[in-house]
């Protein structure tokens, strides 16, 4: 019953664990920028969105029991990643990460585009924004709902 | 979210750095070889990626090195630091290309700086999350 009460909640709840995820990689291509040899980096986010939530399809709200995150290791020098085996919902795994091709050659191996990366973020910080705004509107639908108001 | 400020906090302190090297640099530009022959050598750092084990990636000055090239040799007779044939022997600064330097680690001070901001101002409103 409960589950079905924050079943939004939940959706947009993993969206923006998802989201400060992403944030956090933008933020170290950014700092990467002047790094020789550093190859930029991202991930799907419908993709870690659709595994997060565990519907084939990401946009609807979540299925109730969907499978956490988690990225096999099938070598003992595979990077660990975010869940630390237990891969908690809505975290996306290291391991799933992608290098990004750059477009323009540098003469260091850097592939990171500072443009394309700065646009990236601020796209990202508005989104987790809208997010957090669809939480806050949840909120206020169920508080309304329980106060009979 | 909050690991953005380590990795941004990490770019800003390697830039930083640069920057004091930049400025080492330019201050030592015109510098002459002292007694022992040996002028001023320009330095640079070396950027290296910081792997977090969460999946982001810091950057930290991995060292400092010297620059290998020859000093400048500056014909100058007057000049009581001059050698018997009457050149002098200053570092082996390139100005201009210190000059982008600079310019380019102030630029990506700026971008890391902007990134902790907006980290800061998404936290921020987190923080009130269902308020209101």
């Amino acid at each position: 019953m409960g589950n079905r009460l924050t079943e939004a909640l939940d959706f947009h709840g993993r969206a923006l664990l998802l989201r400060a995820e992403r944030q956090k990689v933008l933020a170290g291509n950014i700092a990467n920028a002047d790094t020789p040899r550093f190859a930029a980096r991202d991930f799907d986010f419908k993709a870690a969105l659709a595994e997060a939530t565990g519907s084939p399809a990401a946009g609807g709200p979540a299925r109730p029991g969907a499978a956490p995150v988690s990225v096999a290791q099938t070598h003992a020098g595979h990077l660990r990643g975010t869940g630390g085996g237990t891969g908690g919902p809505g975290r996306v795994d290291a391991t799933a990460l992608r290098y990004r091709v750059a477009e323009q050659p540098t003469l260091d191996g850097n592939s990171v585009d500072l443009d394309r990366e700065r646009a990236n973020f601020a796209d990202n910080a508005v989104r987790y924004e809208a997010g957090l705004r669809f939480i806050n509107g949840s909120v206020r639908t169920l508080l309304s709902a329980i106060r009979g108001e | 979210m909050m690991k953005v400020f380590s990795i941004s906090g990490s770019a800003v302190s390697a830039q930083s750095q640069r920057l004091n090297v930049v400025a080492s640099n330019i201050a030592n530009a015109e510098s002459v070889a002292g007694p022992d022959g040996q002028s001023y050598r320009a330095r640079q750092v070396v950027f290296q990626s910081m792997p977090t084990p969460d999946g982001g990636a810091g950057v930290r000055v991995a060292s400092v090195i010297e620059d290998s090239a020859a000093p400048k040799r500056v014909y100058e007779p007057g000049h009581p630091m001059a050698d018997a044939e009457g050149y002098l022997t200053q570092s082996n600064v390139n100005v201009v290309e210190e000059m982008v330097n600079m310019m380019s680690a102030s630029r990506s001070y700026q971008n890391n700086v902007e990134v902790m901001n907006t980290a800061r101002q998404l936290l921020l409103k987190t923080l009130q999350m269902g308020q209101s």
